[in-house]
């Protein structure tokens, strides 16, 4: 007995320690809040990473609320969202929240892609931590469109009906690969329930788990900054970055003021316009799913219609498709067709400047036209912006190489 | 940034947003705007009375409860029961139509659609101008056709009100680039045929009153939704204050 006491002994250095023993719990919150060291003159562009994460929470939090009372059955799902929205004790405001959500997800991962690009933080050694975001915007997409199916309204039906075909244009397995996504010959209860599966299960597990690989790489090469300096490459006697400041308390207060902003704006949305003119909520998706009447006017809600746009702008259904599943994809090689010397647009010349505000006006007249019918005016517009979209991309490893850059300073630029 | 150009990117957002659902509450560009008064209880009361006597005996509004109607325009159970419940027992049912969906289908080609939602799937102006625009045709099996949904099969239910009108079409004739001359017809404008219960501003109020109903029953949250957010945005607003406070005071020895 007294051998086991004196090896055991009395618990020393309280809870904290009993615990540190056990699990790194305190070298875990040094390594990735309190001694997590980023660059002091982050600006408003760095806010999105921290907005992406609350607006996760929001979807997850609603989203098990909602489940409780959404019925995924072809014949229940429009009226249980009717159910929500009008007898369940704030049911409108859980699923205002996760609608106006899923679009805030979208406008702040593309503000934080946009940041990227700004900063060139998806250059070396960053170029896995653009990888594994652009995984994480392909998995976000199917899991707005899986969504979006679940309403039951007409939109749901139609638009999805439209996107889905889309595989069909692949030669040899296309129709295949359709019915296996349909689980059926048409959209249909089957389709209904395997979506729903899919959305509230496999593909949050997904985003999570690469969320979680993103913040990793992340900590491990460190955040890039607005001026592309190394912080890393200045550390004082102490092995701290002499421009790096602790994640906590610094930033976290710094985020904790543009959350406040961000939730302000997002409950104007929620409160006073959660339709956000038809494009939130499109007003066509107020009529339930009806396989027989195809609504005027079909276009996927806005996230999508930039590549939307490029694949109604092309007369081919297969090169349709091709260039649509490019359009998404091709933002992957950044890292290797962006030659510049430099990472942020500070120290940029004018050739990428001007490519990047040209991008700029390219995807959002192309999010714009994708909204339009197809008429002829906004098919010939769409090619021309469908062009300026491809060539941003597959020029750059030229235009980059030879835009004349300015000497980037040893530490980052910061006006207390 | 600073905080002023912040706050009024801020503004400018919030703007938009009012803005977007304005335009949204609008619809389409060629109809006649409805001017309906969300926060009017009489006018709402008055639309109730005339969906029930006028609409639900072939429409359904199957999402909407009698107790819900009653509670926001602030009518009693008996005043519910008497002059709104004419096939529901009980208050916490919804609305039912009287004649079965089937029969409908049967009856007119199509089943009359459910009416919750109508109002913020077409808009209010939409379903203003749709009760305002049937008119005579002799081809029809109702007698009559619409100018905002051609080849409806729902007959002109307010004849008796109304009375029935008939559309004048302008001609318009242009010669095209090969000499031959294209005829079209434009609308123009309507002429009373026969005289209805009411005259044409009373018609008007009368369809406004049930669009106003309509747009109720789409969303009836949507009067507190608006009130709950003023306070929302307060609330966000002092937990700013405080939290850019903070941020000032942890920040100060950053150099």
């Amino acid at each position: 007995m007294a051998r086991i006491e004196a090896e055991v002994g009395k618990p020393q250095g309280g809870f904290m320690k009993w615990i540190d023993d056990r699990f790194p719990l305190t070298a875990t919150l040094k390594y990735h809040v309190t001694e997590y060291y980023a660059s002091k003159n982050f600006n408003f562009w760095y806010v999105f990473g921290v907005l992406a994460f609350v607006v996760l929470a929001i979807q997850l939090v609603t989203g098990i609320f909602l489940t409780m009372n959404y019925k995924p059955a072809a014949v229940d799902a429009f009226a249980s969202v009717e159910y929500i929205m009008r007898d369940v004790e704030w049911g409108w405001l859980i699923r205002y929240m996760h609608s106006t959500g899923a679009s805030f997800f979208f406008i702040v991962v593309y503000l934080h892609m946009f940041r990227a690009m700004l900063y060139g933080s998806y250059k070396k050694p960053r170029e896995l931590i653009w990888i594994i975001g652009m995984l994480i915007f392909f998995v976000l997409m199917a899991e707005g469109f899986a969504g979006y199916l679940l309403p039951w309204g007409q939109m749901s039906y139609w638009g999805a009906q439209v996107i889905i075909s889309l595989f069909g244009a692949i030669p040899g397995v296309g129709e295949a690969l359709v019915e296996i996504i349909r689980g059926d010959y048409s959209i249909s209860d089957i389709t209904l329930n395997r979506f729903f599966a899919l959305h509230v299960i496999v593909l949050p597990l997904i985003l999570i788990g690469l969320i979680f690989v993103h913040i990793v790489a992340l900590h491990e090469v460190g955040s890039n900054n607005p001026d592309g300096v190394e912080i890393k490459k200045n550390k004082g006697a102490d092995g701290v970055p002499l421009d790096g400041i602790a994640f906590h308390p610094y930033h976290t207060s710094k985020d904790l003021v543009a959350i406040i902003i961000f939730l302000m704006i997002f409950s104007s949305v929620v409160f006073f316009a959660p339709d956000m003119g038809g494009y939130f909520l499109e007003h066509a998706n107020f009529e339930p799913a009806n396989l027989t009447a195809t609504p005027e006017h079909i276009a996927p809600v806005w996230y999508f219609t930039p590549f939307y746009a490029i694949l109604r702008a092309v007369p081919d259904k297969l090169w349709g498709f091709i260039l649509f599943a490019l359009a998404v994809v091709l933002p992957v090689f950044l890292p290797w067709l962006d030659r510049a010397r430099v990472k942020s647009i500070r120290y940029r010349g004018w050739i990428y400047k001007s490519a990047l505000s040209v991008f700029v006006v390219t995807f959002l007249s192309l999010g714009w036209l994708g909204t339009q019918p197809a008429d002829d005016i906004y098919v010939l517009a769409a090619r021309i912006f469908s062009v300026l979209y491809f060539a941003f991309f597959l020029l750059m490893p030229y235009y980059t190489a030879i835009d004349k850059t300015k000497p980037v300073p040893d530490r980052v630029v910061y006006h207390g | 940034m600073d905080k002023s150009k912040m706050l009024s990117r801020l503004v400018a957002i919030v703007a938009l947003a009012i803005t977007a659902e304005a335009i949204a509450a609008g619809g389409g560009a060629a109809l006649e705007p409805a001017d309906i008064d969300p926060g009017n209880k009489a006018s709402l009361q008055r639309g109730a009375r005339n969906f029930m006597n006028y609409c639900s005996g072939c429409h359904s509004a199957q999402y909407v409860r009698f107790n819900t109607i009653g509670k926001y325009l602030e009518l009693s159970e008996e005043q519910l029961v008497d002059n709104l419940m004419f096939n529901a027992e009980k208050t916490f049912e919804t609305i039912q139509a009287s004649m079965q969906p089937e029969d409908g289908a049967r009856w007119y080609g199509n089943a009359p659609p459910d009416l919750s939602l109508m109002a913020r799937a077409r808009g209010a102006d939409y379903v203003y101008n749709f009760l305002k625009g049937f008119y005579l045709q002799a081809e029809s099996p109702t007698g009559v056709d619409n100018m905002v949904l051609a080849g409806t099969s729902m007959p002109h239910v307010l004849w008796e009100l109304q009375g029935y009108q008939k559309a004048v079409f302008s001609e318009h004739t242009e010669t095209l680039e090969d000499g031959s001359s294209l005829t079209t017809h434009a609308f123009d404008h309507f002429e009373q045929a026969t005289t209805g219960k009411l005259d044409a501003d009373g018609y008007d109020d009368f369809v406004r009153d049930t669009v106003n109903f309509l747009a109720y029953i789409a969303e009836p949250i949507r009067a507190e939704r608006r009130k709950l957010g003023v306070w929302v945005l307060m609330y966000l607003i002092v937990f700013l204050v405080i939290a850019a406070m903070l941020k000032k005071q942890i920040w100060k020895d950053v150099k």
